[in-house]
């Protein structure tokens, strides 16, 4: 099945990139190792946020809660439970996947706008719920030094078991993108009506859409405790939600590797611009406003458009 | 096959739709006619689900479908076109017809086999049928106006419907374009023994092809007849024909 949609001449750079990213970690310092880990964290989780945003044309605006929903679930397991680690990170995606499952049954019964209002605001709710909760989530100190298992306690075997964990899930996604539920996906983001007058129930696969992509989430989630060791409330504050909204925007959202390639640009330029200046957002919104001007399908799409001739110039929306 | 009685719809008090009745049976092709603004486009939108009625009922097959939803209308076998280009605009001609394809075969579902596997000769079969398989892999929002209106039928195929409804299938065509969606009109009746409604401003495809014609003026339907009949009325003359000669 994977002949079918895996090219040859596509997956070179990528094959190579993944050699590049296995070598890696042994001889460059461990600061940079622990910046590409925390990127293929915040990508996953931008990746999965595309999936409904980009692929399926919702106002998912506060995909952050899902990606705490499932560090919290996984933190909370380790340290106040004495089940195995494998019982957490089970449960962590699948926690992320029962919010979206719930939150998305509202969600879906409203058009555009109101669904991503309905979902700032339900999303926020449990950004409360773990803010306020003090007795549980430790409130705005967070949970710090969660243990891990000896195999996983080294930067450098974190750096591999997220690499791999990540690998999986993006083959996942892609096989999911190119199949005929993310097919019928797209369709629904370029046209709800018209899919409807084709026969598909568009509130359905959109739920559904909505509880794989936070199941992902919620993944993402449970890597960043693996490498971090510790959660807190900003995990599932709107501003990261908007972040790796802009990630999307910025790696393409309409690729399927775009916001990949936004997260590491994001971070990369927050951590390197960083420490010349602290007004490192300054410059992402002059980024966002010259990107919006001119590279309104993102750098990855601009990427695309360069190699394969200029598909979708012409049908730019409105 | 298709009932529509004394149906109703307004808008913020204004009568869209008042009291129409329609009926078609297997194998016709009736097309409806009447000013701008008479309801056409409502009355579909009623038959096909996206409007709900205020009251009166649509009958398909025995069912009553009114109030039902667009895709459970669809799988009953009730497929459209749309007067507006209403397609898939990012996805290619092929997908577009795909999905519709997907769908009636309730493969929407499938998470992990690659779509480009899945309906492949179906498809291509639509494709070929209404001419567009030369542009298979173009991105359908690059096409032509014509083309896309083309598209906007093929897709309606992809349902493999009995009923199809066509809102104006032509508009916006150069002659050559109508003329060939003319004959693709007549081949669907023929060969895939469908039954067609449509709505048409271009009397000339009106007369042409119908077997009968509804007229609708202000909501109501006037007259549905045999085309000469639809000419001779007097009604209709002063209602519809009076006008445009």
């Amino acid at each position: 099945m994977f002949r079918n949609i895996f090219h040859l001449k596509s997956s070179v750079p990528i094959v190579a990139l993944f050699i590049v990213l296995l070598i890696l970690p042994p001889i460059i310092p461990r600061f940079y190792t622990y910046i590409i880990a925390l990127m293929f964290v915040t990508g996953l989780l931008a990746m999965s946020l595309n999936m409904v945003v980009g692929h399926g044309g919702m106002f998912q605006f506060h995909h952050a809660a899902f990606y705490g929903v499932g560090a919290y679930t996984f933190a909370l397991i380790l340290t106040k439970t004495t089940l195995p680690m494998w019982v957490g990170f089970a449960a962590g995606p699948i926690a992320a996947a029962f919010v979206g499952l719930v939150i998305g049954w509202f969600c879906v019964r409203l058009s555009r706008l109101y669904f991503g209002m309905l979902q700032i605001s339900l999303g926020s709710l449990i950004w409360a719920i773990v803010f306020r909760w003090y007795s549980l989530t430790s409130g705005d100190d967070g949970i710090h030094g969660i243990p891990m298992p000896s195999i996983l306690s080294s930067l450098n075997s974190s750096y591999y078991f997220i690499l791999m964990v990540l690998t999986i899930c993006l083959v996942g996604m892609y096989l999911i993108f190119k199949s005929p539920f993310g097919t019928t996906l797209q369709a629904i983001r370029d046209n709800p009506q018209r899919c409807e007058a084709v026969g598909v129930n568009v509130r359905r696969h959109q739920l559904v859409a909505i509880v794989i992509a936070t199941f992902f989430a919620g993944v993402a989630g449970v890597l960043f405790v693996m490498l971090e060791k510790s959660v807190f409330p900003d995990l599932l504050f709107w501003v990261l939600s908007l972040e790796i909204f802009i990630m999307c925007l910025l790696g393409g959202w309409f690729t399927f590797l775009g916001p990949m390639l936004g997260a590491a640009i994001t971070m990369a330029l927050r951590t390197f611009v960083g420490i010349y200046t602290e007004y490192w957002t300054l410059i992402l919104g002059i980024i966002l406003i010259l990107l919006i001007f001119f590279l309104p399908e993102g750098v990855m799409g601009y990427i695309t458009e360069k190699l394969k001739g200029p598909i979708t110039s012409s049908i730019r929306e409105e | 096959m298709l009932h529509v009685e004394a149906v109703k719809k307004s808008f913020d008090g204004f009568l869209a739709v008042n009291e129409a009745d329609l009926v078609v049976e297997k194998g016709e092709i009736i097309a409806v006619i009447g000013p701008n603004g008479a309801g056409k486009t409502t009355l579909f939108n009623l038959i096909t689900g996206q409007l709900k009625p205020d009251t009166g009922r649509v009958i398909f097959k025995d069912d009553d479908i009114s109030g039902v939803p667009p895709y459970e209308i669809c799988k009953k076998g009730i497929s459209r076109s749309f007067q507006v280009v209403n397609i898939f605009s990012r996805l290619t001609v092929f997908e577009n017809v795909q999905v519709a394809m997907l769908s009636h075969q309730k493969k929407t579902f499938k998470l992990f086999s690659p779509t480009k596997g899945q309906v492949v000769q179906e498809t291509k079969d639509i494709l070929d049928n209404v001419g567009l398989s030369d542009k298979a892999n173009n991105i359908s929002g690059s096409l032509s106006h014509g083309d896309q209106k083309v598209l906007e039928i093929a897709i309606a195929l992809g349902n493999q419907p009995e009923l199809l409804i066509l809102d104006e299938p032509t508009a916006g065509m150069s002659p050559e374009e109508t003329s060939a969606t003319i004959d693709l009109i007549k081949r669907l009746t023929t060969d895939l023994g469908l039954t067609i409604l449509f709505c048409e401003h271009d009397m000339e495809l009106v007369f042409a092809i119908a077997h009968k014609i509804m007229v609708m003026r202000q909501g109501r339907s006037i007259i549905q007849a045999k085309p000469d009949q639809v000419r001779d009325n007097k009604e209709v003359q002063e209602a519809y024909l009076g006008d445009s000669a």
